[in-house]
């Protein structure tokens, strides 16, 4: 059975995947929500291993300080959406992948119609507040979420499962009032970005399989200066 | 008095003291009074973990502990 209409496309996946996974992948629906340094180098990982449909959402548009982090933002793309971005890169490198672009921001009035038909969401936000939306809407619908964040180089993972406390056993149970976090005084850099963005897809594909070890109710705090790596039991 | 390995992450990490890997601080502190004590705003720490768990902070500190401050942080 060939699993791609490009001979070969997925043969460096064999044998970490199976025949059965890869099928599984191309059927799964994973939205992701956040197109910046972390998004853009999500939807990249996931059509790369052949999860076949993506819904990508961010109401925003490529400026020049996206550039020092953001894989879908290029000199000529400043101005453009980037979920339309999003759109050309993931037609470039996989056109078998099914991908539902929207520019739009989202809040409470939309959150859940735009995420309820997905089998998981991946929260690239940069608001805290908008990530506890996220989880209302997503614990509504029954799905996880697997979240990341950063701030410098600095960068946190974890996954929530319907049910669980999820965002509160991190910011507490006030965090949701709040926008920013430390990142307003850091910055962010690309290596840390792409190394939380690849974290939070093996999160995804393990999710999506059912296989191996998941962040619930853990938290992966990675500081690259001392290259010091946690996984934070939450309760 | 005991000693603690302290780690303070992103922001919080100006208010490292010296030597905060083999840290004496007094029997009985509090996680509260340690981030009290050394001029870190409450407010600021949102994530106290202790060995690898979560805690909170009116956790008192025991002899050879890892401890992590954590800030917020939301950035993408």
């Amino acid at each position: 059975m060939e699993t791609s209409k490009i001979e070969g496309r997925y043969d460096r996946n064999f044998n970490t995947l199976s025949l059965e996974e890869q099928t599984k992948l191309s059927g799964s629906n994973v939205t992701v929500i956040g197109l910046g340094g972390l998004g853009g180098g999500v939807c990249e990982m996931l059509a790369r291993v052949g999860v076949g449909h993506l819904t990508l959402i961010d109401g925003d548009t490529f400026e020049a300080s996206n550039l020092n982090r953001q894989l879908l933002c290029e000199e000529h793309l400043i101005g453009v959406f980037k979920a339309q971005a999003a759109k050309d890169r993931i037609n470039a490198i996989n056109s078998e992948v099914i991908v539902n672009s929207l520019k739009e921001y989202l809040d409470e009035s939309n959150l859940y119609e735009r995420i309820k038909n997905a089998d998981l969401v991946v929260d690239c936000l940069d608001a805290i507040d908008t990530r506890f939306m996220l989880q209302k809407a997503a614990q509504k619908a029954s799905i996880p979420i697997v979240s990341g964040a950063i701030a410098g180089v600095t960068g946190q993972v974890t996954t929530i499962l319907p049910g669980d406390k999820g965002y509160e056993l991190i910011y507490g149970k006030k965090g949701g009032k709040q926008s920013k976090g430390v990142e307003t005084k850091t910055g962010n850099m690309a290596y840390c970005a792409l190394f939380v963005a690849a974290i939070q897809s093996s999160e995804v594909l393990k999710i999506l399989l059912d296989r191996g070890d998941i962040l619930q109710n853990k938290l992966l705090i990675a500081e690259l200066w001392t290259n010091t790596f946690d996984i934070i039991d939450l309760i | 008095m005991i000693t603690i390995d302290l780690k303070l992450f992103v922001t919080l990490s100006r208010y490292l003291p010296k030597d905060s890997d083999c840290l004496e601080i007094s029997k009985g502190t509090t996680v509260e009074k340690l981030i009290l004590d050394f001029g870190i705003p409450l407010e600021l720490v949102k994530l106290i973990f202790i060995n690898g768990k979560k805690k909170d902070p009116g956790y008192q500190l025991k002899h050879n502990d890892r401890v992590g401050l954590f800030p917020p942080v939301g950035g993408g």
